[in-house]
């Protein structure tokens, strides 16, 4: 059996000393771990788990920073009114993912490391880069509708499936860290994923045993407006074939600024700072918001069963940035 | 006392329906599952939940090629990790995969190693726990002698087998449907494929074996317990009385539980190796292969009709995929034999062999995936004509069998489709696609027609009046979820005048009489009539004696009033229990009328002009099914069937990889079902008309009929919102998307 260690610290610089051996998990709601470790995927040999650690805090610091607990539980996110009131994407983000009863018990930080709904690495016997490196993608000529269609590679093609994380892109989060040392890191949301180049199995520049504490969201704009829109299959329970997350302020009737954050399109939650710079000073029109999208897409490749993404993010896209700039909506 | 059986054929229709004798006012009622409070609190034990001292835990080892011998198979691992027992890999009787057109599931030849689909059962472990056996099923090496297989259907779709063995139904061909569409003046040739669909019952696949000296008791999640006895009796070389099967409560079945799976004999087989009960229960990922799946379809609709719209011949050609050697074939014209006018007529059934797990009964066989296309195939022809959808079929609605000649047994389809339209406010349906809309969303309206073969099966069942003024029903039926326990406590009580809480129903055990089971719908019309005809000898018993003939005897609320005497039923038990047998048989009655249940079913859709998808806003369905048992319950299945209609429309599709014959949607949350948000206001209403022809109580099957025509009312309804035509289901997003305008 896949038998294991498990400790339960109850401070933040045991747990990541803990968590910095061989084979170590930090485990909070489980949501995803337990499945995979059902599998015979995830085999670690040391679980830490984060429950104990006084992480699940929601707080508003007095320079209007939000400070969200690496632990707080999605749902508790989600439902918070000043959460509500001011990142409200943020709220519809976590809404639209999984059930209630999944959000109920998963972790904010567990949430930007859940692992990809690749079918070939779920069923732990395919080839899977991921899995097993060097064993070739089972994806790219496989059945691929999920899959991604940006900032993938022959090596791996598997999408991120939050939407939180999504959100969290478009508002510029910053993932602040605990390391073995003892030191504090911060890092940028968009930093803390990595592509796959030729390494899909390691997914993150999380350094050994470092462990995620809190994740900080700085005001938004005043008068931005946010969207979050996610196109699935089902009403409910199904993951993004595209989403979008975004933020935009407009001022005498041009785009004063934009941040756009996408999901189901690429290895992690993903942005192009180009798309948005050239959204910049724009007064709303679909010729503006077509050239968006060809931004957005130039590099876009389809390998199948997932091409349709790529008309459907630039019809996507179109909507909410017509949503996010329309004469006259509220703020 | 014990009376001999009271045993109907049907080889005449009833002279009136058995359970208008009754006054206790049970039938018809919305009555609440009488076992309801069992499963509500956990008190209800299905098969995973049977709880045998000493039980071990099996784990199902899969192959993870599809086609191929295997060279060997290194155990030695597995047998030394912790807490295991036994690694079973070379037992004589090793099962292979699920029974679906197979009486016994050993393998053949024995001795050789031979794989012939992915996921196949090719052995098991057994430990002290489930998670022990799961971890050391991992460390078992197979070494594989790999074969090329044929997994993909479109490919082969020259090299099909015709007329295949096992096939359902018989090709049928009547007049020249080629020279009929040659001449007629307006034609429909169109191809609809529909994709595997898995059976995704809720309740694990679970068994629990235990030997008592040569016999074997099986606890397992099955809906056929008769058929599935036999199975194991013939896959373990056991004589039939060496083996007890019990299911008395079943998690939905789907037709995925009308076979016996291979982890049944794999329990059992472990459970004498160990001397221990033995636990089997699949996991979701392993019933993709371990369950059998329904085929998938490749269906050629062809229409040929004269100036006015009157149907001049219809054919409908299918080639569905199955397993080598296999013999269920998807009989996927069956709703359409009867359905509509049509003097030239051509239905065939043709096979594509493949290397990938074998097909077989899943939810309403044949018209579920038929009627997708042929409802659809109506929809387009009705546009072409400038005609009402219900006009058009109206103008095509058969006086007797189109095919056969026979009367209907009864046929009120033409009311159905009156009263849905009615209720469901048809008239309000903008004819043109694409002019309703609501913000983002294109709205519209689609209908499509139902129709599901109504089925008889032998059923017995035994009522005893009790001493304690209280009756037994017996019988070895199960309760899939539909309704079973309280319908027959229903039944029982309308004849014996009892009130329902003074009625015990034991069911779902081979040592109780052998009933239908639950499937093809026809469990309520076989096991009920049995019941009933166990009631009338007891009633007739009571009658003589009071001296009175059994027409004059009232019976409620426990007391037998006739002409001016009463008496309690305990009083004239005189001491002892009033034990009957009731069975009854299909006879003549199934060939001299066409029997079936019809229906008209209504959807009203969204869809988003952004980004294709789909959100049904509303269902409407008015059935006729026979005389109603139980409203809640008819109602239940009905709405059930409706939604599992928006689920082969919308979102079911089992994909099988191209390259390695595994299927790779194996868990729900890439194999979508319906989750409530996609389930709107569904509404179901029903013509009630007893058929005399059908059995003794007038009542026909309701589940697989809601599940007729409902996918294709749904994509018609999209049609109606937004121009886009699909003929290649489940009409997902993408499929719909090239087909909108610019956002």
């Amino acid at each position: 059996m896949n038998l294991f260690e498990y400790s339960r610290p109850e401070d933040p610089s045991t747990a990541a000393k803990a968590g910095s051996a061989d084979g170590a998990s930090y485990i909070a709601g489980g949501t995803n771990l337990v499945d995979l470790m059902k599998l015979g995927i995830a085999r670690p040999t040391r679980l830490v788990d984060v429950n104990r650690l006084d992480l699940a805090k929601i707080e508003w610091r007095s320079d209007g920073v939000l400070r969200i607990g690496a632990a707080a539980r999605n749902s508790n996110l989600a439902a918070d009114p000043g959460v509500r009131a001011r990142f409200p994407m943020l709220s519809r983000a976590i809404l639209s993912g999984a059930s209630g009863q999944i959000r109920n018990v998963a972790s904010t930080a567990g949430n930007l490391l859940q692992r990809t709904r690749c079918p070939y690495f779920y069923d732990g016997v395919s080839p899977c880069n991921k899995r097993e490196p060097g064993k070739g993608c089972s994806a790219t000529d496989g059945f691929n509708r999920i899959h991604a269609i940006l900032g993938a590679t022959d090596a791996c093609i598997a999408t991120h499936p939050s939407d939180m994380a999504v959100a969290l892109l478009a508002l510029g989060a910053t993932v602040v860290t605990l390391k073995a040392d003892g030191q504090t890191g911060r890092i940028a949301l968009d930093d803390l994923y990595r592509l796959p180049g030729d390494t899909p199995n390691i997914e993150t520049n999380l350094k050994s045993g470092e462990l995620i504490t809190h994740v900080e969201l700085a005001a938004p704009p005043s008068g931005a407006r946010q969207i979050y829109r996610k196109v699935r299959d089902r009403a409910s329970f199904a993951f993004a074939l595209v989403s979008v997350g975004g933020i935009v302020a407009m001022e005498n009737g041009r785009i004063a600024s934009a941040a756009l954050a996408f999901g189901g399109l690429a290895p992690k939650p993903w942005r192009d700072p180009e798309v948005e710079q050239l959204l910049v000073g724009q007064a709303p029109s679909t010729e503006a918001f077509e050239a968006a999208a060809d931004c957005l897409l130039k590099d876009a490749k389809g390998r199948g069963d997932n091409s349709f993404k790529i008309p459907l993010v630039r019809r996507t896209l179109i909507a909410c940035l017509r949503d996010l700039t329309i004469d006259g909506a509220e703020a | 006392m014990t009376k001999t059986p009271n045993s109907v054929t049907m080889d005449e229709s009833a002279e009136r329906i058995i359970l208008d004798r009754g006054v206790q006012g049970l039938v018809g009622k919305s009555v609440a599952r009488i076992e309801g409070p069992l499963k509500t609190s956990g008190r209800a034990d299905y098969a995973n939940d049977t709880k045998l001292d000493g039980a071990a835990y099996g784990f199902v080892l899969t192959s993870e090629i599809s086609l191929g011998r295997i060279k060997a198979i290194d155990v030695a691992a597995a047998r030394s990790a912790a807490g295991v027992l036994a690694v079973i890999v070379d037992h004589p009787l090793l099962p292979s995969d699920g029974s679906a057109g197979n009486a016994s599931l050993k393998r053949v030849p024995r001795d050789l190693p031979e794989v012939d689909s992915y996921g196949q059962a090719i052995g098991i472990v057994v430990a002290e726990s489930f998670e022990a056996a799961r971890s050391a099923a991992r460390l078992v090496r197979v070494d594989y002698d790999e074969r090329e297989g044929r997994y993909d259907t479109t490919r082969h779709l020259e090299d099909v087998e015709h007329e295949p063995k096992g096939g359902l139904i018989p090709d049928i061909k009547r007049g020249d449907i080629d020279a009929v569409m040659a001449s007629a003046p307006v034609t429909l040739d169109i191809t609809y494929t529909t994709p595997h669909y898995f059976p995704a019952a809720m309740e694990p696949h679970a068994t629990v074996a235990t030997w008592t000296g040569d016999g074997v008791e099986i606890h397992s999640s099955l809906q056929l317990l008769k058929t599935a006895r036999a199975m194991i009796a013939a896959s373990l070389d056991l004589d039939l009385s060496k083996v007890r099967v019990l299911a008395p409560y079943v998690g939905g079945g789907f037709g995925g539980k009308t076979g016996t799976g291979p982890e049944v004999i794999l329990a059992a087989i472990a459970s004498k190796e160990t001397g221990r009960p033995v636990k089997v229960a699949l996991t979701r990922r392993q019933t993709a292969h371990l369950v059998h799946h329904r085929a998938d379809t490749h269906q050629r609709i062809r229409i040929a009709c004269d100036d006015e719209g009157h149907i001049l011949g219809i054919g409908h050609n299918s080639i569905v995929s199955q397993k080598a050697g296999r013999s269920f074939i998807e009989p996927v014209s069956l709703g359409t034999l009867a359905m509509y006018k049509g003097e030239a007529r051509s239905f065939t059934q043709s096979a594509v062999r493949l290397n990938i797990p074998v097909a077989g009964a899943v939810r309403a066989p044949g018209e579920a995936v038929g009627s997708l296309a042929l409802e659809t195939a109506m929809d387009e022809l009705a546009e072409r004509f400038g005609m009402d959808p219900i006009a058009f079929r109206k103008l095509n609605e058969p006086e007797k069998d189109p095919l056969r000649g026979s009367p209907f047994s009864t046929r009120r389809l033409v009311d159905c489709y009156d009263e849905g339209a009615r209720r469901f406010g048809w008239d309000r349906r903008n004819p043109t696609p694409g002019e309703v809309r609501d913000g983002e969303w294109l709205v519209g309206m689609g209908m499509a027609a139902a129709t599901r073969i109504n089925l008889l099966q032998e059923s017995h069942a035994r009522v005893s009046l009790r001493l304690d003024g209280g009756a037994l029903v017996e019988t070895d039926m199960t309760d899939i979820g539909t309704g079973t326990y309280t319908i027959l406590a229903q039944i029982a009580g309308e004849m014996l005048g009892l009130p329902i809480d003074r009625i015990e129903v034991r069911l779902g055990d081979t040592n109780l009489p052998p009933s239908s089971g639950s499937g093809g719908s026809f469990g309520a019309a076989s096991s009920g009539s049995s019941v009933a005809l166990a009631c009338e000898t007891i009633i007739a018993e009571l009658a003589r004696r009071m001296d009175v003939s059994p027409d004059q005897l009232v019976l409620k609320d426990g007391v037998a009033t006739a002409r001016n005497v009463q008496s309690s039923l305990v009083d004239l038990l005189d001491g002892d229990d009033i034990a009957a047998e009731g069975v009854i048989k299909p006879g003549k009655t199934a060939r001299a009328y066409s029997q079936a249940a019809h229906g008209a079913q209504f959807a009203e859709v969204g869809v988003n002009a952004v980004t294709g998808e789909v959100r049904v806003r509303r269902m409407l369905a008015v059935f006729d099914c026979g005389r109603i048992l139980n409203a809640r319950t008819a109602r239940n299945q009905a709405i059930g069937g409706m939604i599992w209609g928006i689920s082969y429309a919308l979102h079911e599709e089992a994909v099988v990889d191209k390259r390695t014959g595994a299927f790779v949607t194996r868990d729900l949350a890439e194999y979508h079902v319906p989750v409530s948000a996609d389930v709107p206001a569904v509404e179901a209403y029903f013509i009630e008309d007893p058929d005399r022809h059908a059995n003794p109580l007038g009542v026909k099957g309701i589940g697989e009929l809601g599940n007729a025509g409902a996918g294709a009312a749904v994509t018609n309804a999209i049609y109606n919102a937004c121009g886009v035509r699909v003929r290649d289901f489940p009409m997902t997003l993408d499929k719909i998307l090239a087909g909108l305008g610019p956002v």
